[in-house]
């Protein structure tokens, strides 16, 4: 614990720390271009230079400088000010200052720490360098003549993404960062765009789009998969411009996924902005909100509570699909489910539906046993805790399932769940790696629960689990891989069929045969439609998807960032997503939508406001008033004991960038399907 | 300058030669040796295909070679003549006059630096100090140093290596390695006593 000195105030840090983190303990800002504490440190920015004593007579980069017992760091001295707009001025010398039209302008580090610490004026009049523009895929603009080489962004990809496409080639003053003309191949390239202090890289669908300082910022919940990443919706009117990443250590860090950040111009396009009813040529006719709930009224007139049912989508927010529980209870109907995939996903036992390793603490696991998941692309941000557990505590990693580039190494232990009863037997060797382990944890993903013997894949990792020391009472390696962000919300408030009602799978079905007479589908668009056909079927939701094409009366809905909501992201995480943008059109919050039905059915829904609905919410769950906190889940039982199949595990994601109504509908999305798909063997075939 | 490079039998022996060298897991430090193994043996330039053969044979990521090679003038990333002339003009040579034998060269052969002559015998390429200012100024030719060079000497040097000969490298003004130019200047009268 060194004791040292900032700008004469003593101060006590830990060991290992550098001066820069010292100073920043002590209260002192140092400006910084190349230095970030989430990558390895570079030193070749020169900003952070400070004085240092005892040490040679010239100020240090406090960045790469240990801090050590009895320095006297001096922040405020001439030296140290001149040393300050001396680098600036360096680094300004070929920084063309085209701020008037440069996306950065207004948020950006180079423009904000030239007016804090260079010259009022420029004494260079010599001829500028200019670096000819670099591709680097659909996603990243570059402008690098505005390039200051601090290498944040090649440390990112290398050591965050686990891509090596970035690099700096050539040296001195020709030096440029480049990727060799091809693609960022990482799904986290768009934090290159946050990390990047000047404006050399920015964001290709928002580039001349707005300036910074005429959006409406609103903090919200991502929705793109169950990570629950914490966002920041930028708007300007009613539209969303842009989406970036928010601070959550325990969530996200900094980061968040290309989908996460890039999918936001899909909520432009494909929009239900009123209700529509389909007429007896079948063809859909614009109507009135009462119109529509009067076809639904028409139809289930007289009509029994088994024959309805009600599937609920990945995109929900826990209020409407509680909603639609309570309106289908009154309707007398056991058929609903959240489960579009058919993951065999237990209600009854929390725990066997969560990843109750929690995220930021997976990053703590000394093994890993992957089965039948890809969190690359299922949850990009729960891979880059693997990879930074892999990197830094040498994490060891088995794959049960298929071979992907996750980004780190791994032992590929066996393709399917016959290796899993192994491990379970103990007859793997694997098994005693996680016996010899002191934070073991598997991670199941939805290729595993969804296929026939997906009840007995739980039970048999359940049973990994308590044999080989996963579960103790300070520590629980037991973890699902949830995909859906409205997944674990729904199995909180049970939304799963009652003791006689049907799953999703039995739902189509009867669909088929003409026993299910409507059916609701609330957002859900990932289920097979051509199956629905005989069936009367309402949709509710925000794009004109799957689900619209089968729909016989259309409710537009609202996309996530148009209400106000509950989430709870795959560790149990409640977190309130906020509105940033009023629907378009005639579309309303999705609650107030089935509480206007409601009253239409005469079964009107017991709340008036979203206030009164999430205290009967809060009175009937009591975690949910636990926001942005996780609350640990009981270990109990669950799954059900049978056979295991022999198919080898599948994967439920084929393309990263399409996965919901809203990535499909986005043009940037699209992009990125030409761009990568094709490239890493997850194209449906009918790509590019 | 093909589309594809390959280790011939005898490099491909003398890289694992090279990577042996280096621990277990750190095969990339053999980048730079591997790049001169490599582009000598492709015409004197580290073309894509040997950057790619160098990557593959290390397993590391190619922008990392890149990296390598496009930082050090020694790894030439475009094709180069028989002959690459690095000149260095740092203040030592540049004090010596390096100007006069960089302008006598590009004079005699009629092109300018970072240019090939059109029969593909000479490159020019500017380099920063190759460590030998005793005897300024000089001129790196392939592997050899031509040192104390003037306008004349270095032309001369130009003409021999065009007829296919090899001049011999080093002074071009017969002093002994760096001793003083033209003869010992001090402790020439130096007698000693009887005792």
């Amino acid at each position: 614990m060194p004791k040292l000195t900032v700008d004469g105030v003593e101060i006590e840090v830990e060991n290992g720390l550098t001066v820069l983190q010292a100073c920043e303990q002590a209260g002192v800002e140092i400006p910084r271009f190349c230095y970030h504490e989430r990558l390895s440190i570079a030193g070749n920015c020169r900003m952070c230079l400070v004085e240092v004593k005892p040490g040679p007579p010239k100020p240090q980069a406090s960045c790469a400088l240990p801090a050590g017992e009895g320095m006297e760091i001096i922040t405020n001295s001439p030296m140290v000010k001149k040393a300050r707009t001396g680098v600036m001025e360096f680094l300004l010398i070929n920084h063309p200052l085209d701020c008037p039209i440069c996306d950065q302008g207004g948020e950006c580090d180079l423009q904000d720490q030239a007016m804090g610490y260079g010259h009022s004026g420029s004494r260079y009049t010599e001829d500028k360098r200019a670096v000819s523009e670099k591709y680097m895929g659909p996603l990243i603009n570059t402008i690098m003549t505005r390039c200051i080489h601090c290498t944040r962004c090649v440390r990112f990809s290398t050591e965050v993404g686990g891509v090596t496409d970035m690099g700096m080639v050539n040296r001195g003053e020709n030096a440029e960062i480049t990727t060799l003309e091809k693609a960022v191949s990482s799904e986290l390239s768009g934090n290159v765009i946050d990390l990047c202090p000047v404006g050399a890289l920015t964001s290709k669908p928002y580039s001349f789009m707005a300036r910074s300082w005429e959006l409406q910022k609103t903090e919200t919940i991502d929705v793109m998969d169950a990570v629950g990443s914490n966002i920041r919706v930028d708007a300007r009117g009613n539209e969303v411009m842009r989406v970036l990443p928010r601070l959550n250590e325990d969530v996200n860090e900094e980061w968040i996924s290309d989908k996460s950040r890039f999918a936001c111009d899909g909520l432009r396009r494909q929009r239900l902005d009123k209700p529509y009813l389909r007429d007896s040529d079948g063809k859909l006719n614009p109507a009135s909100w009462d119109e529509a709930f009067a076809a639904i009224a028409k139809k289930l007139t007289g009509v029994s509570g088994d024959k309805i049912a009600a599937i609920v989508g990945d995109l929900c927010e826990v209020e409407s699909m509680y909603a639609l529980k309570q309106l289908m209870a009154k309707l007398g109907s056991q058929n609903i489910d959240c489960r579009q995939d058919s993951a065999k996903l237990d209600a009854n036992a929390r725990a066997g539906y969560l990843f109750n390793t929690g995220i930021a603490n997976a990053e703590d696991a000394d093994v890993c046993l992957l089965i039948g998941a890809n969190p690359r692309i299922e949850a990009p941000l729960v891979n880059t805790r693997l990879r930074k557990g892999w990197l830094s505590g040498g994490m060891r990693i088995g794959v049960v399932g298929q071979r992907h580039d996750f980004t780190y190494d791994y032992d590929h232990l066996g393709a399917g769940a016959q290796t899993l009863q192994e491990i379970a037997d103990g007859t793997h060797s694997f098994a005693d790696v996680l016996k010899a382990a002191k934070r073991p944890m598997l991670i199941i993903g939805m290729g595993a629960l969804t296929g026939e013997d997906g009840a007995a894949v739980p039970a048999t990792a359940r049973t990994i689990a308590e044999t080989c020391g996963l579960v103790r009472d300070d520590w629980n390696g037991f973890n699902v891989l949830n995909t859906a962000a409205s997944r674990v919300g729904a199995l909180d408030i049970g939304f799963t069929p009652g003791p006689d009602g049907l799953n999703v799978e039995s739902i189509l079905a009867e669909a088929e045969t003409g026993d299910i007479g409507l059916v609701y589908l609330l957002g859900a668009d990932e289920i097979d439609m051509s199956r629905l056909e005989k069936a009367f079927v309402v949709y509710q939701g925000h794009h004109g998807d799957a689900g619209a094409h089968v729909a016989d009366v259309i409710l537009p809905g609202a996309a996530y960032t148009e209400k106000d909501g509950i989430y709870v992201n795959l560790e149990g995480r409640v977190q309130m997503g906020r509105r940033a943008v009023f629907p378009p059109g005639e579309a309303r919050e999705d609650w107030t939508i089935l509480r206007a039905l409601s009253a239409v059915l005469g079964k009107t829904l017991p709340f008036n406001t979203a206030t009164e609905l999430r205290g009967m919410l809060h009175a009937e769950y009591p975690h949910f008033t636990k926001v942005d906190s996780c609350e640990p889940a009981a270990w109990e039982n669950f799954g059900a004991p049978g056979t295991l199949s022999k198919t080898p595990f599948g994967l439920t994601i084929e393309n990263f960038y399409m996965t919901d109504p809203i990535s499909r509908a986005s043009e940037t999305m699209a992009a990125c399907t030409r761009d990568f798909a094709s490239d890493n063997g997850e194209a449906s075939g009918t790509n590019g | 300058m093909s589309d594809t490079f390959e280790f011939s039998p005898e490099n491909l022996a003398t890289a694992q030669q090279i990577v042996a060298k280096y621990p277990e897991g750190r095969q990339a430090s053999a980048v730079l040796p591997l790049l001169d193994l490599a582009q000598r043996q492709n015409s004197g330039w580290a073309s894509d295909a040997v950057m790619d053969a160098v990557a593959r044979f290390l397993d590391m990521p190619r922008i990392r070679v890149v990296e390598v090679a496009s930082f050090y003038t020694m790894i030439s990333m475009k094709p180069v003549g028989k002959y690459l002339l690095q000149f260095c003009t740092t203040t030592p040579c540049w004090l010596r006059d390096s100007d006069a034998v960089l302008a006598a060269t590009e004079e005699h052969l009629g092109v300018r630096l970072g240019q090939t002559t059109d029969d593909g015998m000479f490159s020019l390429l500017e380099v920063e100090c190759l460590g030998a200012c005793v005897n300024a100024p000089i001129v790196q030719i392939n592997d050899d140093m031509y040192e104390d060079l003037t306008a004349d000497s270095i032309v001369s040097v130009l003409k021999a290596l065009k007829a296919g000969e090899t001049p011999p490298y080093g002074t071009q003004i017969g002093r002994q390695t760096s001793a003083p130019d033209g003869g010992a200047k001090v402790l020439n009268d130096m007698t000693f006593s009887e005792d």
